[in-house]
């Protein structure tokens, strides 16, 4: 069997703020191929964000807190590197690309420094023609003329500066990349094109893939695996094939599904799930969606779900309990 | 709520004590220290440290000291006051309209305000009170004048910057007018940087006061106020301490109980605040 | 034929920018009749905003007429527009900033009708309060809460409590659903449609979401910087989509179905412009791939269907 390229194993992360404790990851588990994409799924306040910042090692400091767990990248563990370990490994192993284009680039550079400066940072053995050479290059690739890289971060719009990102995340070649909520802030159109952009250069540098949303359809698009998230766990995890069937899926994915209007489907009323989502401050003993499912058993509130398997697909919910027999 | 917010807020009660107890030594003033003992000069007496007779001294003059401060407060905490709440006053409405109205309203205020913060407050205070004739209440107007346009500023920009807020589009959407607006939808919001401006310019106000009283307009010698006091005792200040800490603490004082109550009142009007 | 609840005739709104005159709305002509839903789509800065606003004077028109119950209200003196207003409310896109930090829950709701005077005494407007609250699936024991300690689900049904407060005949819904989460976001569409049943409302539906736009709209209006592109029905819209920018749209939108996963799609060139002092003729043409001379002339509706409209030269010629 391949290598893994990441393990994230019952990983814990809370939040310490004045008024509570807020538990924003609790026991969540993923694996990663190399090459391979995953879709990590969830409403606000899920742990989206929170998984990617702990990969990354970027949660804010003294507040976040990893309270147990490991993340292991290459079968090194990340939560034991230094500081001076971690640095070399962002943006070069690992990159990330934020959610909001106007906020993630620097206003005063123009975005040609800003490749390069990651390209010092990484390669500060090549020459300035040799640098110059690499940032024409990847620009072509995003879909800007090179021409364009004396130019400020206000001159291009939203789409243009998302590819800016991209650019710079890409330059190093990194062997994972994570997305988060890469195509949120666009429109339709330039969404588009820009699933289409990451498409093509996952082809073309094969590396790995987190796609962060909350957007079940762009998961659809580019992804080989899917992760639902709910209240810091992973309750759902499989190929795209066989999750996004809705056949057997976990109530709060089938939950997802019947909310979404469709194109394809007429229905009069959608059937949204119930309630609200449950507060990270104060979760229950048993299953966390236990309160919003229409088909809640009573083991369901006293003891938390284990991880029910059939093949790579797998539920964390007691309505799969057969699998385990399998 | 309001109130009970406040109440929570130990820096905030502490300042209101204090302030308090100031002004009720003020007002009370004529109970404990007779009025002629302000200007009573008993060279004999100069110099006298403070305690026993005189609870803070005398000064070069053998002038009791705690008698002037305390009679010198009514000038320098209640006009400060005074200056603070008609220059507040004035600069939400000056601001309030130019912000909200926006357009030629806004051009004309703000212009005439940047012409005022084009020459320098104490220049400015000069001048007025050179052009009215002395006396406490036109020096009150004088510094008013002086601290409007820098409230104007602030009003102005916070509601700026809330003006376009859609609660303030579903506000014009059932048709409320322009006033109910303004004063319940928008200033409230606004407040806090104002709040803090105010108190921050009260400390301001004393010292503008004294230095009006160092240069002989305004308030002289040997009217009594903590600025005035500061300033004729600063020859002796190297040998007789006391005559500069004294004013000095009385001044910080209300500045800080002013201040603190800024800061308690901008939060308690807030209710985003934790309680 | 009966006069429609809204209409609007040539209506425009140009605003002044330094780089010349910015053309937001582009002679928009539009009907909605009684307990229809309209839905706007377009990508930001098509002015479907700011039609919305527009129509409810929030903003001053350039030029044009909007028409309730066949009156022009533009032309209303500020009292007669404080009557028509309480015919016409809107729901605001981000729950976060569309409601007053410093009221609570109560007071929120309450304002319109103090302001409008439709309820009088204390106890009538704490009872009228309840009622709305109640309509829009608030418990009664948020009445004295603050909008910030709710969540967005929450705080958009405040939104619609507030705007139902005056008995609106017609709602301006401006992407009332795009800030909230995908199963809160089915809540509220469910609510507004119950709400519509129930009061017989019209909406304006605006939204930058087809999906949502075709699951609660009769009829839909295309817009693309600042030009209406296509009406149509909405069974209409989506099976014969036919400008070119109305088929781009529809076939960007990401899917869950997974049939139509690997279809080939259209994906445009190019981005959106702003529409500062447009060359006249079809906006879209730069990014259009049938793009012809014919393209470069002034484009207007014409009717294909019944009740399709098109302005397009190569595909409604």
């Amino acid at each position: 069997m391949e290598r893994k390229l990441l393990e994230v194993r019952n990983l814990h992360v809370r939040y310490n703020t004045d008024e509570a404790v807020v538990y924003a990851l609790n026991g969540l588990d993923i694996d990663l191929e190399k090459g391979e994409t995953l879709g990590l799924v969830g409403e606000t306040g899920a742990g989206k964000t929170t998984l990617a910042l702990s990969i990354m090692q970027l949660l804010p400091q003294k507040v976040g807190q990893i309270t147990g767990g490991s993340i292991l990248y290459d079968e090194k563990e990340l939560l034991k590197f230094s500081v001076k370990d971690m640095l070399a490994l962002r943006g070069d192993k690992i990159s990330m690309i934020f959610q909001d284009p106007m906020t993630s680039l620097n206003p005063v550079m123009s975005v040609g420094d800003q490749i390069s400066e990651v390209l010092e940072q990484h390669f500060p053995e090549l020459s300035k023609e040799q640098k110059s050479e690499k940032i024409d290059e990847i620009m072509n690739m995003v879909g800007i003329p090179s021409s364009r890289k004396v130019e400020y971060p206000h001159q291009f719009s939203g789409g243009m500066k998302q590819r800016i990102v991209i650019a710079m995340a890409l330059i190093a070649e990194p062997d994972l990349l994570i997305a988060d909520e890469p195509t949120t802030a666009l429109d339709v159109t330039i969404q588009a094109q820009i699933l289409e952009l990451i498409r093509q250069l996952k082809v073309k540098f094969n590396s790995a893939m987190i796609l962060i949303s909350h957007d079940l359809g762009v998961v659809a698009e580019v992804c080989d695996n899917v992760a639902i998230m709910y209240a810091g766990e992973v309750i759902e995890y499989g190929p795209i094939e066989t999750v996004y069937l809705k056949k057997d899926n976990h109530p709060y994915t089938r939950g997802l599904f019947n909310s979404l209007p469709e194109l394809t489907r007429n229905v009069d009323r959608l059937e949204p799930i119930m309630g609200y989502m449950v507060d990270p401050t104060n979760l229950p003993a048993g299953c966390s969606f236990a309160a919003r499912c229409d088909r809640c058993m009573d083991i369901c509130i006293s003891k938390k779900p284990p991880v029910f398997s059939d093949g790579a697909h797998s539920i964390k919910c007691y309505l799969y309990q057969h699998w385990a027999d399998k | 709520m309001v109130w009970f917010r406040f109440k929570k807020n130990k820096l905030a009660m502490i300042g209101l004590v204090l302030l308090l107890i100031m002004v009720a030594a003020i007002l009370a003033a004529p109970l404990f220290v007779d009025e002629k003992a302000v200007s009573a000069q008993k060279i004999m007496n100069r110099f006298q440290k403070p305690g026993g007779a005189h609870i803070f001294g005398t000064d070069q003059f053998g002038r009791d000291l705690f008698a002037r401060i305390i009679y010198g407060g009514r000038i320098s905490l209640f006009a400060g006051l005074a200056v603070v709440c008609i220059s507040f006053i004035v600069g939400c409405s000056l601001g309030g309209a130019a912000g909200y109205f926006g357009g030629l309203v806004d051009t004309v205020i703000m212009r005439v305000v940047d012409m005022l913060m084009a020459i320098p407050a104490m220049l400015l205070s000069m001048a007025v009170v050179a052009a009215l004739g002395p006396g406490v209440d036109k020096l009150i107007i004088a510094l008013s004048i002086a601290q409007i346009p820098r409230f104007t500023r602030v009003v102005r920009a916070s509601i700026l910057s809330l003006r376009n807020q859609e609660f303030v589009e579903a506000a014009k959407c059932c048709g409320t007018n322009s006033a109910r607006i303004i004063l319940k939808h928008i200033l409230p919001n606004g407040m806090g940087p104002v709040i803090v401006s105010a108190t921050l310019t009260l400390g301001q106000v004393i010292i503008n006061i004294a230095s009006l009283g160092f240069l002989g307009i305004g308030v002289s010698s040997p009217t009594p106020e903590w600025g005035t006091i500061l300033s004729e005792n600063k020859i002796n200040i190297r040998y007789y301490p006391y005559l500069g800490i004294i004013p000095g603490i009385c001044i910080g004082l209300s500045v800080m109980a002013v201040n603190f109550i800024g800061d308690g009142l901008r939060d308690a009007l807030d209710p985003r605040t934790k309680n | 034929m009966t006069t429609p609840l809204i209409e609007t005739k040539g209506l425009k709104k140009y605003f002044n920018t330094p780089g010349g005159s910015l053309h937001a709305v582009d002679n928009v002509d539009l009907k909605i009749s009684s307990g229809e839903t309209l839905g706007v789509v377009g990508e930001s800065g098509c002015g479907k905003s700011t039609l919305g606003r527009t129509i409810l004077r929030l903003v001053d028109a350039t030029a044009g007429e909007v028409l309730y119950d066949g009156q022009n209200i533009l032309n209303f003196s500020q009292q007669q527009m404080r009557d028509v207003r309480m015919n016409m409310q809107m729901i605001f896109q981000d729950p976060f900033t569309s409601l007053n930090p410093r009221l609570s829950v109560g007071e929120i709701i309450a304002d319109p009708i103090e302001v409008s005077r439709t309820v009088r005494g204390r106890r009538e407007i704490r009872e009228k309060v309840r009622e709305l609250m109640d309509v829009c699936g608030l418990p009664e024991r948020y009445v004295n809460t603050y909008p910030h300690e709710l969540d967005g689900g929450r705080r958009q049904r405040i939104g619609m409590a507030r705007a139902l407060a005056l008995n609106p005949k017609f709602i301006v819904c401006d992407e009332p659903v795009s800030a909230l989460d995908v199963s809160i976001q089915a809540q509220i569409l469910n609510l507004l449609m119950d709400l519509q049943q129930s009061k017989g409302l019209s909406y304006m539906f605006i939204t930058h979401n087809l999906c949502v736009v075709r699951h609660i709209s009769n009829r839909i209006m295309v817009m693309y910087m600042g030009n209406v592109v296509e009406v149509a029905s909405r069974d209409d819209l989506f099976s014969h989509p036919t400008h070119p920018y109305t088929k781009a749209l529809l076939s960007a939108i990401p899917t869950t179905d997974l049939s139509r996963r690997n279809s080939a799609r259209q994906i445009l060139k190019g981005e959106v412009a702003n529409p500062v002092d447009p060359k006249p003729g079809c906006r879209f043409n730069p990014r259009c791939p049938y793009a012809t001379k014919s393209c470069q002339e002034q484009q207007t509706l014409k009717e294909i269907a019944s009740g399709h409209y098109v302005a397009c030269s190569v595909f409604a010629g």
